[in-house]
């Protein structure tokens, strides 16, 4: 679905996804990598039940994996392997390379917020 | 002149009060923070990306402030998340910097304490601090937005701004930030339409703006 010009994501197929993935192995990449509750979460707004706001990102880590997998039957899960450690996604129900070429993952709950990105790209992201 | 950090506080937290000074012919000068970079909210279903969020949202705060009359924003590029992080003092004196151009008379912002996310608090208490550092004769009146269930730690509001009269106009900037309403305002439609006392809470919510002092200049 597109609006206005504005590119939107499509749901995750493995083998697509798998894929896309590839050209990122054994190269230096630019990563985001981000999970988030809301700030929010800690109140009770419209009746829900208050929880911790939690949230954590990295925007532009400089990394270099040797192996990527997608793996899961939606959500998804995606890992790459680095020389020295991991890099790791939970939740992801959607992808698209956008128009700058860069590969974005992202997981949405039903009312169709963000809960967990990783994106990779050849070239800094944007700050 | 309203300081604010995230496209959509402007309305949702100002709307009213924006709306009707401009009704009065009073010039409004809105000061966002950071483009709203970070936010979870995509749309419903989602449109937007991470990476496509913050041009999107500066598009809908443009037509927000169209739909509220102001012709005056001043976008301070700073980032979603980070305002509490930066060098207070720079933040002060580039609020500051602002407040010495325009010379309000009035400053609307979050309250630095009694306002949830951390990028109310932190563009609040940066206001407040610029706002002090004027000698006393050139400070502008501040008043601040608070909410939350730390709500529970103020007394009344000093001020509680009847939007009635510009409720459809206020309503209608706040659809114009798609990307962050979309959903909430679908969700709070279903719930309303099974809810008469939800439907007539959320109204009075939407129509009143209270708003507390820092200073009354």
């Amino acid at each position: 679905m597109a609006f206005g010009g504005i590119y939107a994501m499509k749901p995750i197929a493995l083998s697509e996804v798998q894929a896309a993935l590839q050209p990122y192995v054994d190269r230096e990449v630019y990563l985001h990598l981000e999970t988030t509750n809301g700030a929010y979460a800690a109140e009770n707004l419209q009746g829900q039940a208050p929880t911790m706001a939690v949230c954590a990102y990295i925007r532009n880590a400089r990394v270099r994996f040797h192996r990527a997998v997608i793996a899961g039957a939606g959500p998804f899960r995606a890992g790459l392997q680095m020389e020295i450690g991991w890099i790791y996604a939970e939740g992801l129900t959607d992808w698209e390379i956008d128009e700058h070429g860069r590969l974005l993952l992202a997981g949405h709950d039903v009312e169709g917020r963000l809960a967990v990105a990783l994106e990779l790209s050849f070239t800094p992201f944007h700050v | 002149m309203v300081i604010l950090p995230h496209p959509d506080d402007e309305t949702l937290a100002c709307g009213g009060s924006i709306a009707l000074h401009r009704k009065a012919g009073t010039p409004v000068t809105v000061v966002c923070g950071t483009l709203g970079e970070m936010g979870r909210n995509m749309g419903k279903p989602p449109f937007a990306t991470r990476e496509s969020l913050p041009a999107l949202r500066e598009k809908e705060l443009r037509e927000a402030c169209a739909l509220l009359g102001v012709t005056d924003l001043r976008l301070m590029g700073l980032r979603d998340k980070t305002v509490e992080f930066v060098d207070p003092e720079w933040l002060a004196g580039r609020i500051r910097a602002y407040l010495e151009e325009v010379e309000p008379s009035l400053v609307l912002t979050y309250h630095p304490l009694y306002s949830v996310h951390p990028d109310h608090m932190a563009m609040g208490a940066a206001v407040v601090r610029a706002v002090d550092s004027l000698p006393p004769e050139a400070r502008p009146a501040v008043h601040m937005r608070a909410f939350g269930s730390g709500l529970i730690n103020l007394g009344p509001p000093d001020l509680a701004v009847d939007c009635a009269p510009v409720l459809e106009r206020k309503m209608a900037a706040a659809a114009a930030h798609r990307s962050q309403t979309q959903g909430m305002f679908a969700r709070m439609e279903a719930k309303a339409a099974e809810d008469p006392a939800f439907r007539e809470q959320q109204l009075k919510q939407r129509s009143i703006e209270n708003y507390w002092f820092h200073a009354k200049g």
